[in-house]
């Protein structure tokens, strides 16, 4: 019966208290974690498996003789040119400049992104007038500015540069409006009683409340800068600078198929690389917030 | 403990204003023709250190009159006065934020005030402890259950050192057993704090459990259909035949206002 387990109102505090965290303690339950040396393995044996997978077909379709090897080179061939490539300090400068490139593009792009986010999500008029060219600039394939990249800033970094601002930017940028448009309207209201407004509210709420949405901008603004600094890197050959995009150039040319295999899958770790960095922090941040999915 | 039934009574019309007070007020959502009426004319009065319960049927808008003193939102007709108080409130929901520790949600309600980190660090805990959440602080919203995120929420409430505490069916989504001990804790915090409560429920008998006055709304539009005192002693037991019987009263007249709107 309720009566029995209902605490007559009143009692002393401290038995109030305890029965409070008699009930605490049974809601909190425990919490159980595996191995760390576990949970590695149970990432990393699906990605060898692939791995295994994607370079048997690889080897199944040089066997099936369909290219000649000059032209498409085989596992072995083109992991053995890598590691020639990876002992030579000149193939590191390449890797060192396509970095830089992006690293620099990315961070600019992080600024402009955040800037632009920031107004646009804030004010009406610039939402309205802008809301949908920002979603537009997304679908523009970066490599169709080239063209005006080039006439601009003329073969040079620069013109790389823009292009991957423009790639990446307006993802950045939006991934901010999104996590400011569904900043939880509970949130808001709690906010407002307890009395933060404009800026404070902006600055201790919905920025805050918008890390989720802006994270994955950052991710998919990731995703572009590194694809359009490839493309720029093939379009734009800069004398005395040699990058991975260029290292691709100069392999068709001389038609060294496993040199320019093995750079692919340069530029293909690079890209994934970075891609798990941002995953690592998604995740700390969705365990720290309890948006936790359920896992295996 | 508690104070007699007639020093109360007296503290509550002895002079002084009341702490909210609402005169002919009125909400319409949308306008013309298909504007909703959501409140029809309510005329309510919270004395200082008065507790409140609002019960009504659902849509009979106990959330939109929340909302409009809480400042969240402004009535359309009649005025309402709160005589420059602090107002806290609490919602259904704990509306805790999820990327602060328990401890800096508490704060949150401080930070605003301008309050240095050292201070607002001693105070969050002072009032994490009130709610005997004193050991939780650094913990996160998720890692809690549901009854102790509401006594976070709480305590935040109660950081805000306001006069008037608002609360929109707080309890509401809790197990029978934890909502009666927020019940008891409640009562004892209110008493101490001599804080003004506007409890919105729809559960009679949290409403007469809890309540110096159980305000019944009616229905679309949302108007006072009945006042009533409640004389019961406290400390007050949820179960007790006195409670039961006065929330019967109160269900049966609740019946009636439901039953206008069936066809």
């Amino acid at each position: 019966m309720a009566v029995d387990q209902a605490p007559p109102a009143g009692q002393p505090a401290d038995v109030h208290a305890a029965q409070l965290a008699g009930l605490d303690a049974l809601e909190l339950g425990g919490s159980t974690s595996s191995g760390l040396a576990t949970r590695v393995w149970g990432r990393v044996w699906p990605m060898l498996l692939a791995i295994a997978i994607v370079l048997a077909i690889w080897q199944a379709i040089v066997w099936s003789g369909r290219w000649p090897e000059y032209v498409f080179a085989g596992p072995a061939e083109t992991f053995g040119k890598l590691g020639e490539r990876l002992s030579d300090p000149e193939y590191w400068q390449a890797i060192g400049v396509t970095m830089r490139r992006a690293v620099t593009g990315f961070a600019i792009s992080v600024l402009v992104g955040l800037v632009i986010g920031a107004l646009v999500s804030r004010i009406k008029v610039l939402r309205a007038a802008f809301g949908s060219l920002i979603t537009g600039l997304q679908t523009m394939p970066s490599i169709a500015w080239f063209p005006l990249a080039i006439l601009l800033f003329g073969l040079t970094e620069s013109a790389i540069t823009f292009v991957v601002i423009l790639g990446a930017a307006p993802s950045i940028a939006n991934g901010l409006i999104t996590g400011v448009d569904y900043t939880p309207p509970i949130l808001l209201r709690a906010s407002h009683v307890l009395g933060f407004r404009r800026l404070q509210l902006y600055r201790h709420v919905i920025l805050p409340a918008s890390l989720p949405s802006f994270l994955a901008g950052l991710k998919q603004g990731w995703a572009f800068a590194w694809r359009s600094l490839m493309a720029g890197e093939l379009v734009v050959i800069i004398a005395h600078q040699a990058s991975l995009g260029e290292r691709l150039y100069y392999d068709r040319e001389l038609a060294d198929s496993a040199g320019l295999l093995g750079t692919m899958i340069v530029i293909l770790v690079i890209g994934i690389g970075i891609d798990l960095l941002f995953e690592t922090g998604d995740n700390a941040l969705r365990r720290r917030w309890g948006l936790q999915q359920v896992r295996n | 403990m508690t104070a007699p039934l007639t020093e109360r009574a007296a503290r509550r019309t002895g002079g002084a204003e009341p702490a909210v007070r609402l005169d002919g007020v009125s909400k319409i959502y949308g306008q013309g023709k298909n504007g909703l009426l959501a409140l029809d004319n309510i005329s309510l009065a919270v004395e200082p250190g008065e507790f409140v319960s609002l019960l009504g049927a659902s849509g009979c808008g106990k959330s939109t009159l929340l909302s409009l003193v809480a400042g969240l939102d402004r009535p359309t007709a009649g005025t309402l006065d709160t005589g420059g108080r602090k107002i806290a409130m609490m919602f259904q929901e704990p509306a805790l934020f999820p990327w602060l520790t328990v401890a800096a949600n508490v704060e949150m309600a401080l930070r605003v005030q301008g309050v240095g980190k050292k201070e607002r660090r001693e105070r969050a805990t002072e009032f994490l402890e009130i709610v005997h959440l004193g050991g939780f602080g650094g913990k996160r919203p998720h890692e809690l259950s549901g009854g102790m995120r509401q006594r976070v929420s709480l305590a935040r409430a109660l950081a805000q050192e306001a006069d008037v505490l608002l609360m929109d069916e707080p309890f509401g989504a809790l197990d029978a057993m934890t909502r009666d001990l927020l019940h008891d804790e409640l009562e004892r915090i209110w008493q101490k704090r001599g804080l003004s409560v506007l409890f919105v429920t729809h559960n009679v008998r949290e409403a007469v459990r809890l309540g110096d006055r159980v305000v019944l709304l009616s229905s679309r539009p949302g108007k006072v259909a009945e006042d009533f005192p409640v004389d019961i002693d406290r400390p007050r037991i949820t179960d007790s035949p006195e409670v039961a019987e006065l929330a019967s009263t109160i269900t049966d007249r609740l019946r009636k206002e439901v039953l206008r709107h069936g066809r």
